[in-house]
This record gives structure tokens, sequence and C-alpha cells, in this order.
């Protein structure tokens, strides 16, 4: 395989906000975030910048400690940005922004263990003041979206790892965000349910037309889930690579992930990774480059 | 069948323990120690009388209101200081300080600052019972999840709908702890409250029996003390049995897995 016969795509990295495209819905320009550690400083994420469309479903990859869970922070508005904006919408986020939802990696400590699983997913509704009899319908949905319509009287700590997840994906579901952010959700369940979790996400994506944004450490799941794959370098992290991935919209765990397509594209992300490392491992450099052969 | 089971674990050692002191008593006993059948018939002469309305509800009402009070003040005080980490750092020491200072040494000057009267009882009640409350509900709220905190705060739930659904059903297995404790710190603080220059009262009726040699009426006023600890644990385990379901069975599945 030659990367160059592979047709990627590329987004511009600097996003004129004044050009005449129509504004995307998300929008991180230049972030920086810096953390004061004592008397030192240490630098999470360098100069990020992409721009998220309306309806894409995009996969953050990168090393682990890429500070990917920073970013995060700092897009759904819980950490401030040393410098650099977030935009949602048009609108710089500066706290967290009522059309976006957050899913967790930790679902056993993002659900209130003193609620129901009913009661979870209906309290950001509840807070919102949307009518009761609205409440219970968008609830019921959400729940059997994600097929957990059996249990709402249960607890989430009587559910399974994966069922609590799905609870977890049923509370963003039902508070009708224009943003899904996931922060590595699948990354403390078994294979089998990952699986199963990873088609219901693509499934509810196409569904509720939402933005998703899902950060992961696992190059496999971003190509089978994503349109888009954006990989970050290491920490402090830059933009390595975006790519359009180009699979059919019809995915498939057996099919897709045998498919020679999926083995290409996965090939390249997980090339794109190793140069991340070694790149930090022999210092800091400027901006990569695009379009280089490995 | 399994009700019947119940009572008879909780009637059990009671009933042996009565029947074991009956036995020892049968034959000549010293003049301090009280034989059970004797002791019955003091306790009805005793308490069922006027002495309920003179002695007994007095005390218990303030009780009530002394832990009434030290509950809500040490929950309303612990989350602020337990949300606000410059009211912690300015109130550390004066709390360490005054939660050192034994409260019945209190008595006394309270005695003299506020009189010989409910308000003084109530007072001292509250100086003793409000610490294990305050201090709990600081840890708990203190300790509340990050994750849940994060969450929370990205589904807008901020302000008084964090405290009230994030906050205090977070911390309030710490904040029951802490109660647990505050009753029966309460239910001491009562009777030692009035023991001095009282007119009324559990503590000044038991006082006042042991001065005069009233033996069998002074171990009955010891029991009705006891009673009264038994009264409040069960509606102390009700209460929490109703609020802490949702801890206990998450304990019990963490222990499990």
């Amino acid at each position: 395989m030659t990367v160059n016969e592979l047709t990627l795509t590329k987004t511009n990295p600097v996003t004129e906000t004044n050009g005449s495209a129509p504004s995307p819905m998300l929008s991180v320009q230049g972030l920086k975030k810096v953390y004061q550690v004592g008397d030192g400083e240490i630098e999470a994420v360098r100069d990020l910048t992409f721009d998220v469309a309306a309806g894409e479903l995009v996969c953050l990859v990168g090393p682990s400690g890429a500070g990917k869970t920073t970013l995060l922070k700092c897009i759904a508005g819980l950490l401030t940005p040393t410098s650099g904006v977030v935009q949602l919408a048009g609108k710089t986020v500066t706290e967290p922004p009522k059309a976006m939802a957050v899913v967790f990696q930790e679902y056993g400590r993002s659900l209130f263990p003193w609620m129901t699983v009913q009661d979870n997913v209906e309290l950001p509704l509840k807070n919102q003041r949307v009518p009761k009899a609205e409440r219970q319908q968008l609830v019921n949905d959400a729940l059997a979206a994600v097929e957990l319509s059996h249990v709402p009287k249960s607890y989430p700590w009587q559910l399974s790892g994966g069922m609590q997840q799905r609870v977890a994906i049923a509370r963003a579901v039902a508070y009708k965000p224009k943003v899904m952010l996931m922060d590595e959700p699948f990354a403390a369940v078994d294979a089998q349910t990952r699986a199963d979790l990873e088609d219901l996400i693509r499934s509810i994506w196409k569904k509720l037309g939402v933005t998703i944004l899902f950060v992961t450490h696992d190059i496999d799941e971003s190509v089978y889930l994503g349109e888009r794959v954006i990989i970050l370098s290491n920490s402090p992290t830059v933009v390595q690579d975006d790519l359009t991935i180009d699979l059919p919209e019809q995915r498939d765990q057996l099919e897709t992930r045998s498919s020679p397509r999926f083995t290409d594209l996965r090939s390249r992300v997980y090339e794109q990774i190793q140069l991340a490392k070694s790149r930090a491992l022999t210092g800091p450099t400027a901006v990569p480059r695009k379009n280089q052969k490995p | 069948m399994s009700l019947v089971k119940r009572v008879a674990y909780f009637i059990g050692l009671p009933v042996l323990l009565i029947a074991l002191w009956w036995l020892l008593t049968l034959g000549p006993t010293n003049f301090f120690v009280p034989k059970p059948l004797k002791l019955a018939e003091t306790f009805w002469t005793v308490w069922a009388s006027d002495r309920i309305r003179t002695d007994f509800l007095p005390s218990i009402i303030r009780l009530f209101i002394g832990l009434a009070a030290s509950i809500v003040l040490g929950v309303v005080l612990g989350v602020l200081i337990g949300t606000y980490r410059w009211l912690r750092s300015l109130t550390e020491p004066i709390l360490e300080f005054f939660r050192a200072i034994p409260p019945p040494v209190l008595v006394p000057l309270l005695m003299l600052l506020i009189g010989i009267n409910d308000q003084m009882k109530i007072v001292v009640i509250i100086a003793g019972a409000i610490w294990p409350v305050l201090l709990n509900t600081v840890e708990g709220v203190r300790a509340v999840d990050q994750v849940l905190s994060d969450t929370s705060a990205t589904y807008g739930i901020t302000g008084f709908a964090r405290l009230r659904y994030l906050v205090l059903p977070g911390a309030s297995p710490q904040i029951m702890a802490g109660v647990r404790q505050c009753l029966s710190i309460g239910l001491i603080l009562m009777v030692i409250s009035e023991m001095f220059g009282s007119s009324s009262g559990l503590g000044f009726t038991i006082v006042l029996f042991q001065r005069g040699f009233a033996i069998p009426e002074m171990w009955s006023g010891i029991a009705v003390l006891g009673l009264i600890g038994i009264g409040l644990s069960f509606v102390f385990r009700g209460v929490e049995g109703r609020a802490l379901g949702w801890y206990h069975g998450l304990r019990e599945m963490q222990r499990d897995s």
C-alpha cells in the first residue's frame, strides 16, 4: 500500500471566520492550554485548529497523553483555554453551552447513583423546565433508542457497564443537543459490548443528524466510526493529520473491518500516530507538514 | 416467617439478660441493685403519672428542638464551608478550637449568660451535637465526585439545582453518619444540661431520686433514657433506609464485583 493511492481530503487548518463559507458547527482556533504546576508549566495543548461541520461525525484520535481530555474539556466549556477560542454555531464558548452534551468515559461516575435510570435521563430536561408530558416522551424515546426501555426504574449500579454507558448516551440524546462530545466512552467496556455500542452511535448519528465529536485512542474504532478522523500529535498537541473516511455509510462490524479500504485507512492513521510519537521523542518541531510520505 | 424471626432476634438477648438478672437477684441483694419485678413496678408508678407532662415531655421537646437545630445548622454551615475554599481556610482554626471544648463545661457559663431556662439547655445540646453533622457535611460536600460535577455543569445544572440534585444527595451518606453521632451526643447533653440548677426534666429527676436514696426510682429514670435511645435509633434507621437505599445497594454491588 502506498499512501499516494489514497484519496485524502483535507480541511483547511486555518479557517477564517469572516469568510463567506457557511460557518462550521464547531470551530476550534489556535487553542492552547498551559497548566500551572507549582513553579513550572505544562503545555498540554500547543496550537490546535480544526472545524467540524454541522451533522459531521468526527473522531479525534491521538496517542495516550496527547491532551485529548484537556481539549475536550476546553470545548465543553469546563476549562478556560490559555489562548485561542472555541466557537459553537458562531458563539464563543465561555461556559458549558446549552446546545452541547458530553458523554464521559467513566460511566460509573457520570450517572447519579441516587436516581433511577429514568430520573437520570430526565434530570437535564427537568432542569431546563421542559413540560412534563414532553419530558416523558423524550425520555421514553431516548431509552428506546438505546434499547433500555425495560429498565427505567432500575438504578444505574444495578446494570452492566455497557448498559450504564447506554443510559449516559440516552441522557445525551434526550437533551437534544446540537453537538455531542464523547470522551473515550467505550474505553472501559468489554470488546463485544464495545462493538454494539459503536453501531449504536452510528445509528443514533444517522437518525438524529446530530454533530458528534468522538475522542478515542483506538485507531480501529476511529476509522470504523468516523466520517473523518483528526489525528493529534503527542503532547504538546497539534493536529498531525486530518483525513476523510470514505467508507460506505452503512457499516458492518465484519464486512467493513475486513474491507481493504478499511485496512488502508487504518494503516494510514497508525503511521501518523507512530510519526507523532517519534517526533515527540526527537523534540518539538514546527507544525507538521501535510501529505508527506511516511 | 421472616418477621417472626426478626422479632425473635430483636427481643432474644434482652429477654435472656432480664432472666439472668432476675435469677441473680432472687436472694438478698445490695441495696443499690434493683430487682426486675420491683423496678417494673416502680417504673409504672413513677412514669405513668404526671411526671410525663412535667419531666418527660419538656426533656423530649428540648431534645428534639436541639437535635433539629443541630442538624439544620450543621448541614447549612457544612454546605457553605465545604463549597467555598476561602471560607474553609477562614473558619478551620476556629472550628477546631470550639470542637475541642467539651460542651458540659459550657453549662455554668451559659447559665450565667442566658439564665437557667429552656434556651440554655437547647444551646448546650446544639453546642455539642452540631459538630459531627457540620464536619461530616463539610467532608461530604468536598468529596463530591469530579466527573458527576462536570456532568452537572455540562447539562447546565448549577446553583440551587446543583445543590439539590448533586451536592446534598452526594454528601448524604456522610451527613447521615454525622446525624447518627449527633443523636447520641444530644441525648447525653440533654441529661447533663438538666443536672445543674434545674427544676424539671429527666436529668433533674434522676439526680433528685439519687440524692433521696430512691434507688429503684433512679434506675427507672435511667431505663427511660435507654428507651429514648432505642426510639431514636429506630427513627434514624427508618429515615436512613429510605434516604440511603441507593447507597447501601451500590456498596453491596461494589463488594460483590
